[in-house]
């Protein structure tokens, strides 16, 4: 700090455990509904304080809850989720870093056309073909299966160009050594690319560890097999209430649950969390 | 676009390198988008047996349609307020923790975890604490005199999803205003000081003006994400309602589509959206170069 001030320096301490407070207010709430019964939900605003029922609600989401719902068993959903947020991030990264170890080590006739497809998955977000891509995974033979889950979604334009620009800082002379010493150019790129980009890969597992897991909208339109079904779409269908009773002591149990693994990578591995953000979004 | 001084001069590998993502690029990207604009020209006969070309009738429908210019305009208001919401808290937490420094990295982690809560999560969250019967939020609105209703007040409705949209989306403003202000040369904030300018003013007079180029890109990066990935938000909560309060221009084209089964229809829908997604691409790596020569 250039000067003391050591009332602004406790006013913004003050905003920043108030804003914490705000920030977190919602999960808090939910973890407070998810320890009461639904009678005492159902009879007035939520209580802020824990209540008895902490083992009833969550032995019940991860027993018999989600079943009541036609849903597969919540342990079911939660390990389709962590398949599907595991396989995309493993493709993801695989294909991205050959791609761009092809674009900047190789010169060949279309590099640049091959440059600009993968540019443009950028602008084709699923949400804007939403149709039509559906329409392929079906006449693919696609529809509820692993591949068709996971597959369309491991281009990924910012994972590559994320590798390019790192590669493009690594000294030339490597490239130059390798080569004298005989080396080929997949031996180079699994000595001594792959080694050096152990960061990168890692802040972009954080990232697109997260992206997969709370893939919403693709698992939505290519499963109806219940077997498939992500926590997130277990989490839509227990809130489509049948008889018009909402379990919220449930509902909030499960948000818990679901939200609990993403969020410990992000607070475990802060430092990558941070730089795969940063430079993944340019 | 450049490569490596010295390069391995194989023929064939490039392409077997370039291969798993440029097939799944074309066969799921590309070629789908395509199939888009194509039907997005064509009427399809009720049993889909056969299609004619119908050339702009569909995009006349829609411009000529009430209910999609009242979607665009709703899609632009929640975009613009989930913007500003967002980045307003962000840059507030980001000048704050950039003034502690000693526990800078404490207030970090406890701010940028909503970023891993999922958008449905979140939307499922904001809809309890807003619940007309057990939320928390209501009961205090009515002490103040107001009947919170988001089942059949559209206002309503639409502040719950612009609510839960910003929220997942401080902590990614957050970070961002954090990395620009730690940029900022301390030499101009001691020489502000020197003059006899105070944090606040010297934060508005030279911070602010240095964070423009953050500023400018985040805008970019939140409208493109209020636009396309608050789709779950929508979904689990208010399904585009009441009476289409909350349709935005993503969510009519699934419920078009792929629910109503309107395929001509949705596609000019799809083909107008890819338009704004290019032209947000187009102004954030045009303004990428700009930064990065400074």
């Amino acid at each position: 700090m250039v000067e003391n001030r050591p009332f602004l320096t406790f006013l913004t301490h003050a905003f920043l455990i108030l804003g914490f407070l705000v920030v977190a207010l919602p999960v808090y709430v939910a973890i407070m509904a998810s320890t009461h019964d639904v009678s005492t939900l159902m009879s007035g605003p939520v209580p802020l304080l824990p209540g008895s029922h902490f083992i009833d609600n969550y032995s019940t989401i991860l027993t018999s809850a989600a079943a009541a719902h036609g849903l597969p068993n919540y342990s079911h959903m939660a390990l389709n989720s962590l398949i599907m947020a595991l396989t995309i991030t493993a493709g993801k990264i695989a294909i991205s870093i050959l791609s761009a170890f092809a674009i900047v080590y190789f010169r060949f006739p279309f590099r640049l056309l091959a440059f600009w497809i993968i540019f443009v998955t950028l602008m084709l977000p699923v949400e804007v073909r939403i149709m039509p891509t559906y329409k392929i995974v079906a006449d693919l033979g696609m529809l509820n299966s692993w591949a068709g889950l996971t597959v369309p979604l491991i281009a990924s334009a910012t994972a590559t160009f994320l590798f390019r620009q790192f590669f493009m800082t690594v000294p030339d002379e490597l490239l130059e050594a390798a080569r004298v010493d005989g080396a080929g150019p997949m031996k180079f790129f699994r000595d001594i690319l792959l080694p050096l980009s152990r960061t990168n890969i890692g802040a972009l597992c954080v990232i697109l560890f997260i992206y997969g897991w709370v893939q919403y909208l693709w698992p939505l339109l290519v499963t109806t097999d219940p077997g498939y079904y992500t926590l997130m779409m277990g989490m839509k269908r227990m809130v489509t209430a049948q008889d018009g009773v909402i379990e919220w002591q449930l509902v909030m149990a499960g948000s818990v649950l679901a939200m609990l693994p993403p969020i410990l990578v992000v607070v475990f591995m802060q430092r990558l969390f941070i730089r795969g953000l940063t430079e993944t979004e340019k | 676009m450049d490569t490596k001084r010295t390069t391995f001069n194989n023929r064939l590998l490039p392409y077997l390198l370039l291969a798993p993502q440029l097939a799944i690029t074309l066969v799921f990207f590309i070629w789908p988008a395509a199939q888009a604009v194509k039907s997005s020209f064509e009427r399809e006969d009720p049993f889909g047996f056969s299609t004619v070309f119908v050339g702009l009738t569909h995009y006349r429908q829609l411009i000529e349609d009430p209910n999609y210019l009242d979607a665009l305009w709703r899609t632009a208001v929640f975009a613009v307020s989930v913007t500003i919401l967002s980045m307003m808290l962000g840059l507030a937490f980001a000048a704050a923790v950039n003034r502690v420094t000693r526990s800078a990295r404490i207030y970090t982690t406890l701010l940028v975890w909503p970023y891993a809560v999922a958008p449905v999560v979140a939307g499922v969250l904001w809809w309890f604490l807003f619940n007309t019967s057990t939320g928390l939020l209501p009961f205090f609105l009515e002490r103040v005199g107001i009947r919170w209703d988001h089942d059949l007040n559209g206002t309503h409705a639409m502040i719950l999803i612009i609510i839960a949209a910003a929220w997942k989306q401080i902590s990614y403003n957050f970070l961002f205003f954090l990395a620009g202000l730690q940029s900022v040369p301390q030499s101009l904030i001691e020489a502000a000081a020197i003059d006899g300018s105070g944090p606040v003013r010297r934060f508005f007079t030279i911070s602010l003006p240095l964070l423009s180029p953050t500023t400018f890109f985040l805008f970019i990066i939140n409208v493109n994400y209020t636009m396309f990935d608050t789709f779950p938000i929508v979904d689990a909560t208010t399904g585009g309602g009441p009476a289409q309060a909350t349709t935005t221009l993503v969510y009519k084209v699934y419920q078009d589509g792929y629910v109503g089964l309107n395929i001509g229809s949705s596609s000019a829908q799809s083909v107008l959206l890819m338009l704004i997604v290019m032209l947000l691409t187009f102004v954030q790596f045009r303004f990428v170069e700009r930064r990065v020569q400074y």
